[in-house]
C-alpha cells in the first residue's frame, strides 16, 4: 500500500514535470514578431530579438547549456567567467564558515541561557532587539568595519544564522524534563557531566530543529549578501549574468540554488534524525 | 525503635500562596524515624504532601524548616546513599537499558572501566529478569519492564536507602503482584532500608514493617505509626489466611475512609513529637471502632 502511494506519486510528480517543461516549451518557442516589441527594447535585446526567437530561453536553451556547465563545472576564465562548481563553492564555502561560527557563538550561549534563568532574563531584551533585524541591514556597518567584502558576506551569515540557534538551544535545554535532572542529581552527578550527558542529548532534537532552520536562512541571505559584496558566488553570478542578459544561466543558477539548498536541508534533517529518540 | 537510622526533624514545606501575601502549608512539624533494615510504607491521600516528603529525604526539594537526619549526619542534597524509584520510571529514552543501568554504575563508580561497569550493570539486569533485553531502548518496552529497569537502576548503586513513590500505580495488578515480590525479596536479601509511598494498601500490607498514615492537607500531620502484625516470611498469596490481617486492614481502610479528614478536629492534642504507634490485632469483633485505641 505504502508503496504503491509512493509509486502513484512518483508517477504525478513526474506528469507535472512534463506538463511544465511541455508548457514551457511552447510558450518560448512562439516567434514573438519584432513588431509589436517596442523597437528600443529590441535593440536592447540584440539577437535574440531580432532573429525572431522568444527571448526567453526555452526547456532544451536551459536543457543544453546546463550540460554544458555540468561537463566543466571548475574552469576559470578570469573574475568575471568561472565555473558553475566554483562559484557554488564560495558561496557553500562562506554559509559554511560564518554557520560553523553561529554554531559556536549560539550552542554554549545557549546553553548558559537555557539552564540560568538570571542569564535568560539579562539577555533577553538584547536578543529581542537584535532578532527581527535583517540580516542584510548589517552589510554597510560589516563593510566599515571589516572592510573585506567576503568577510562581511561571512559576518552577515552568522548574524543570519545565530538567532534560531540561540533560541532553540536555550529553550531545549530550559524544556529538558525535570525527571530526567532529577535522575542525574540522585546520582550525584557534576554540572558538567551532567551538561553531556543528560542535557545534550534530551535537547538535541530541539537544537537540531533550529539548526536547520538557520542553515535554510543561511542559504536565503548568501544570494542576496554576494549579490551586494560582488566577486565570487552564486549570488554574485546570477547578477553577473543578469548583466549579460545571459537569462539561460540565470535559470540555471536559480535551479542550482535550489538544488543545493535542498541537499543541505536534507543534511540537516538526516542529523535530526540521528539524535531524535522515541518516547 | 532503638536507633534512628533515618530522623525526620520537624521538617515543613510551605510555598507562597498564589495571590495575595502569605504562604500555604503543606504540612508543618513532621516527625519520623526509622531504624536501618526497616521498610516504611506512607499512606494518604493525594495532594497530602507524600511525594514532597520523599522528594526532602533524597535532597531534590528542600524543606522550607527543620533537617533529615541520617545515618548520624544532617543530609544536604542528593545522594548515592539514597536511590530514588520514580513513579514515572524516569529513564533515559535515548539509551538502552543496558545504557540507563551503566550510566547510574559509572556515576558511582567513576574509576572502573567500561568492562567492569557493565559485568555489574549485568548483574542486575539479570536480577530484575530483564535478561536479553539489554539493548532494547525504553520505548520499546511494556511498562513493567520499565519499572524493573527503574529498579535494576536503583539497585546497581547498592544504596543503604531505597526511596520509592508510588513505584508500581501505573501497572496492571499481576505484573504488580511480582514485582511486589521481587521487591521484598530483594530489600529482605540486601537489608536496605526502603521508604515507599503508595496508595494500594494491601501493597502496604505486605511490604511494610510499619505505615504511615497521613492526614489530608493542606496542613497534613502524621496521625499514627502502624506496626505490621503479621508474620516475616508472609506471602503475598495466602496474605488474607492470616487471623490479624483484617484488623489490619480495616484499620488503615478506616483511617483513609473517615478519620483522615476529621483527625486534626477530633485530636486537639495530638503530639507531632511522639505519635502514636498502634499495633492492630484480632480481637473477638475486629471491626469495631475500639481498635483505634488499642496498645500503645
Ligand atoms: N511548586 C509548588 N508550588 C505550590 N504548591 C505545590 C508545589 N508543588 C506541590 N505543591 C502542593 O503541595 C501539595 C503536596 O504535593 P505532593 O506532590 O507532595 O502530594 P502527594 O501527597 O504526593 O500527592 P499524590 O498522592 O497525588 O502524589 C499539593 O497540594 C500541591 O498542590
Ligand atoms: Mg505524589
Amino acid at each position: 500500500m505504502i508503496k504503491s502511494l509512493r509509486f502513484r506519486a512518483a508517477v504525478v510528480s513526474i506528469a507535472i514535470f512534463l506538463a511544465f517543461i511541455g508548457v514551457w516549451h511552447l510558450a518560448t518557442r512562439q516567434t514573438a514578431s519584432v513588431g509589436t516589441m517596442s523597437p528600443e527594447y529590441a535593440k536592447l535585446m540584440g539577437l535574440t530579438a531580432t532573429s525572431g526567437k522568444s527571448a526567453m530561453p526555452g526547456p532544451l536553451d536551459v536543457g543544453a547549456k546546463l550540460w554544458e556547465h555540468l561537463k566543466r563545472p571548475f574552469y576559470d576564465n578570469g573574475p568575471n567567467d568561472k565555473g558553475l562548481g566554483i562559484q557554488l563553492g564560495y558561496s557553500i564555502g562562506r554559509v559554511g564558515l560564518g554557520y560553523l561560527i553561529a554554531v559556536i557563538v549560539a550552542i554554549p550561549l545557549g546553553f548558559l541561557i537555557g539552564m540560568s534563568p538570571l542569564m535568560n532574563k539579562a539577555l533577553d531584551p538584547f536578543i529581542q532587539v537584535l532578532k527581527p533585524i535583517s540580516p542584510l541591514a548589517w552589510m554597510p556597518l560589516a563593510l566599515y568595519t571589516i572592510k573585506d567584502s567576503s568577510l562581511s558576506a561571512i559576518f552577515v551569515i552568522f548574524i543570519c544564522s545565530v538567532w534560531p540557534m540561540l533560541l532553540n538551544t536555550a529553550f531545549g535545554v530550559a524544556a529538558v524534563r525535570k525527571e530526567w535532572i532529577n535522575v542525574a542529581r540522585t546520582l550525584e552527578v557534576g554540572t558538567f557531566r551532567r551538561a553531556f550527558t543528560v542535557i545534550l542529548p534530551a535537547a538535541a532534537p530541539t537544537i537540531l530543529t533550529g539548526m536547520r532552520i538557520s542553515i535554510g536562512i543561511a542559504w536565503l541571505v548568501i544570494v542576496a549578501a554576494e549579490m551586494l559584496v560582488g566577486g565570487t558566488g552564486i549570488g554574485y553570478f546570477v547578477w553577473n549574468e543578469w548583466n549579460n542578459l545571459s537569462i539561460t544561466n540565470v535559470i540555471i543558477a536559480i535551479l542550482m540554488i535550489g538544488v543545493v539548498g535542498m541537499l543541505l536541508d536534507q543534511i540537516l534533517a538526516r542529523f535530526t534524525r540521528m539524535v531524535t529518540f522515541p518516547e | 525503635m532503638t536507633t534512628k537510622f533515618i530522623s525526620i526533624e520537624g521538617i515543613a514545606k510551605r510555598y507562597p500562596a498564589s495571590q495575595g501575601p502569605g504562604a500555604t502549608t503543606i504540612f508543618e512539624d513532621l516527625w519520623l524515624s526509622m531504624p536501618s533494615g526497616e521498610f516504611g510504607c506512607i499512606i494518604g491521600h493525594s495532594g497530602c504532601g507524600k511525594t514532597t516528603v520523599l522528594n526532602i529525604l533524597a535532597g531534590l526539594d528542600e524543606p522550607s524548616e527543620g533537617t533529615v537526619i541520617v545515618d548520624g549526619q544532617a543530609i544536604a542534597g542528593t545522594s548515592l546513599d539514597r536511590a530514588v524509584i520514580f513513579q514515572s520510571h524516569a529513564l533515559l529514552p535515548w539509551l538502552t537499558v543496558m545504557g540507563n543501568i551503566a550510566y547510574a554504575v559509572s556515576s558511582k563508580w567513576r574509576k572502573w572501566d567500561k568492562t567492569k561497569v557493565r559485568a555489574h550493570a549485568q548483574t542486575y539486569i539479570d536480577k530484575v529478569g530483564l535478561t536479553g533485553s539489554e539493548h532494547k531502548r525504553p520505548s520499546e518496552l511494556s511498562g513493567g519492564m520499565k519499572q524493573r529497569v527503574g529498579i535494576a537502576r536503583a539497585l546497581s548503586i547498592t544504596p543503604k536507602i531505597m526511596l520509592m513513590d508510588e513505584p508500581f500505580s501505573a501497572l496492571d495488578a499481576l505484573t504488580r503482584g511480582t514485582l511486589q515480590d521481587e521487591v521484598r525479596r530483594v530489600t529482605l536479601e540486601t537489608g536496605q532500608t526502603t521508604f515507599m509511598i503508595t496508595h494500594d494498601v494491601d501493597e502496604a500490607m505486605y511490604l511494610a514493617d510499619k505505615i504511615f498514615l497521613m492526614t489530608n492537607g493542606p496542613g497534613a500531620v502524621l496521625a499514627e505509626i502502624v506496626e505490621n502484625p503479621l508474620p516475616r516470611d508472609r506471602s503475598r498469596i495466602d496474605l488474607h489466611k492470616h487471623p490479624h490481617y483484617y484488623a489490619l486492614r480495616n484499620h488503615i481502610i478506616d483511617f483513609l475512609v473517615t478519620r483522615s479528614k476529621t483527625f486534626t478536629a477530633t485530636t486537639p492534642h495530638h503530639d507531632p513529637r511522639h505519635v502514636p504507634v498502634i499495633r492492630p490485632a484480632f480481637t473477638e469483633a475486629p471491626t469495631m471502632p475500639s481498635l483505634h485505641s488499642a496498645t500503645r
